[in-house]
């Protein structure tokens, strides 16, 4: 191994770890959007709060839980349908009126949204930090070619991303509902035409696009302070990755996230101080060359 | 016909102008400078509008030009040793020639595309001034920018913002009624058939975006007046949502629409956060109701509604 990794300093090989981790993240909530983008063609500045939401409801599951691995366990599979919950409502009360309003209104109202959310997770949890332990089975760290420490949850964090590709992958292509939401996302009169449901079908794929905010929610908290405003930054990132891979292309979002964690990543070593701006930069270089995204965009 | 509906609206101007002017005879210090921040966030929001309203532009990242020019002011005042004066030049000016460079990137994209864009290249620019701490001090900002003397007295501060607001409208009013400004609207109106008669669309949108840029910068470098400092908030990117909610609060598509919203807003934010640390809630539901139930905003609303009683008599 070290003979074919000698000409990367062990420094770089941990970054691109790191940066890849923080991809899984990324593309778990940008794929959520992306979906509802697509399908729905909602801009949805909301998502970011769900996530927030998603990361509150791992703390207080993991409490109630008692905060081992059981805890953990729980949170992961409560959160997200607690967040899914919470988007049904929003859809069936408020966004199901809107589909066919232009789409600067619908940014503007999912910024209400999301600014309606900021508050009642305040009113909820207060504006204090919050930590989620790392459940036992994920503590540690190990070690890394070069020696390097890497955590073990990071791991368990690669290992996810694949198979949250695949099952999306699996949704999307071989059910049901999958053949129909694609179907409704290129012409929705013609879907609902042959006499389906369309109202519903964005339902559905609303709510899976919201549950995947809110799990990139509950697998981000053990690794950050759960804390208001985490929803600013991530909600920008996660529309720069669906607008950089293409407009409501799952695997333009895989791409997108990609580029993001690693430029990310890398950046803060070629250029500590300012490595916050390289994917900004990434964003700009890419629209300009490909000015509708990477891949083909549902648009 | 153009000239007779400005005559017309001309004593108004005048009167409102002169109850403006005489705010600070009778008005406690912060009712003044209360008006002041209304004043100036309104000639944001306008600027925005000239681009959101008239232009059609998804203009979804006007805060950076705000804080550009507000930057651009607090630098060249506390860093440069030149005449303060040359500060409420080099702000505007600046945010101007960020307006065009970021127009030049993005104008090529199509609504939302060129929304997000501008949005990326926005956080860019923040993301600079934020971690920048030995030129732009960080996230702390620069306070107590110095000020000369005629304009750093509570009513100094109030008749200069008063003043520069109102040459601004009254420009910005003036380009919106000239063939420029018919060009503008006939571009977001149908930019096919615009081509089509002769008129360089992506130009005319660039000299757009600038001159919004502009006076974005313009109501910067006033908040600087007003309140002496600079922080790196005011080009985050939820402060130009909430300047594109003002434009649709009041109504796109009257002149004063976001002069009125901006009002609305400032108030409500002053008064709401007095009462409760919930005032993004309060926000957010009126936000909602003005979607759903005003889609033309304030004055639009009530401009129809007049037209509506003119008809039936």
């Amino acid at each position: 191994m070290e003979s074919i990794f000698s000409f990367v300093s062990p420094g770089i090989f941990s970054q691109i770890l790191v940066g890849l981790s923080r991809t899984v993240i990324l593309f778990i909530v940008s794929s959520g959007l992306s979906l509802i983008l697509g399908v729905l063609r909602i801009p949805n500045v909301a998502h970011g709060s769900l996530y927030m939401i998603g990361a509150f409801m791992a703390y207080t599951v993991a409490h109630l839980f008692g905060g081992g691995n059981l805890g953990f366990w729980m949170a992961l599979v409560l959160a997200p349908l607690g967040v899914a919950a919470l988007s049904f409502a929003a859809e069936r009360s408020l966004f199901q009126f809107l589909y066919e309003r232009e789409h600067l209104m619908l940014l503007l109202l999912t910024f209400a949204m999301s600014l309606v959310f900021g508050d009642l997770v305040k009113l909820v949890w207060g504006a204090e930090y919050r930590s989620v332990p790392v459940p036992q089975v994920f503590q540690g760290y190990m070690n890394l070619f070069g020696g390097l420490p890497f955590p073990i949850y990071s791991f368990f964090l690669l290992v996810m991303g694949p198979i949250i590709a695949i099952l999306l992958w699996l949704l999307t292509n071989k059910t049901k509902i999958g053949k129909i939401s694609r179907a409704a996302a290129v012409d929705r009169e013609m879907v609902g035409a042959v006499g389906i449901n369309v109202s519903w079908v964005f339902a559905i794929v609303f709510i899976i696009g919201c549950l995947l905010a809110g799990l990139g929610g509950v697998l981000v908290a053990p690794t950050v302070s759960v804390t208001l405003g985490m929803d600013h930054t991530l909600i920008i990132e996660a529309f720069l990755i669906v607008i950089m891979g293409g407009l409501g292309n799952v695997w333009g979002a895989l791409l997108g996230a990609l580029i993001f964690g690693l430029t990310q990543s890398l950046g803060i070593l070629v250029w500590p101080k300012f490595g916050i701006v390289f994917p900004y930069l990434a964003v700009v270089v890419v629209l300009i060359f490909r000015p509708t995204g990477l891949l083909k965009s549902t648009w | 016909m153009n000239s007779s509906v400005f005559r017309r609206k001309l004593p108004w101007v005048i009167a409102a102008l002169v109850v403006l002017l005489c705010f600070p005879l009778f008005l406690d210090r912060f009712y003044v400078y209360l008006t002041a921040i209304i004043l100036l966030t309104g000639l944001c929001a306008t600027s925005l509008n000239f681009v959101l309203g008239y232009g059609g532009v998804f203009q979804f990242h006007h805060a950076v030009f705000y804080g550009v020019g507000a930057y651009g002011t607090a630098l060249m005042i506390t860093k440069s040793g030149l005449s303060p004066w040359l500060g409420f030049i080099v702000g505007p000016v600046a945010a101007a020639i960020v307006g065009l460079v970021i127009g030049v990137i993005c104008i090529r994209l199509s609504k939302l595309y060129f929304g997000m864009l501008q949005i990326s290249l926005g956080s860019l620019v923040w993301a600079i001034v934020y971690r920048w701490y030995s030129f732009t001090g960080g996230d702390d900002g620069i306070h107590g920018v110095p000020l000369p003397d005629i304009i750093s007295s509570s009513n100094g501060s109030y008749y200069f913002t008063l003043i520069v607001t109102a040459v601004s409208m009254f420009i910005l009013y003036r380009m919106i009624k000239s063939p420029f400004g018919s060009a503008l609207q006939g571009i977001r109106d149908n930019p096919v058939r615009s081509e089509m008669i002769g008129v360089n669309a992506k130009l005319q949108q660039l000299l757009a975006l600038s001159i919004a840029g502009f006076f974005g910068g313009v109501a910067g470098s006033l908040f600087v007046v007003v309140d002496n400092t600079v922080f790196p908030d005011m080009m985050f990117w939820t402060l130009s949502l909430e300047l594109i909610i003002m434009c649709l609060l009041g109504g796109w598509l009257s002149y004063l629409g976001p002069m009125v919203g901006a009002a609305v807003i400032v108030l409500l934010r002053t008064y709401v956060s007095g009462i409760t640390g919930y005032w993004a809630l309060v926000l957010g539901v009126i936000m909602m109701a003005v979607i759903f139930f005003l889609p033309n905003g304030v004055l639009g609303y009530l401009d129809r509604f007049v037209k509506k009683k003119v008809r039936n008599k």
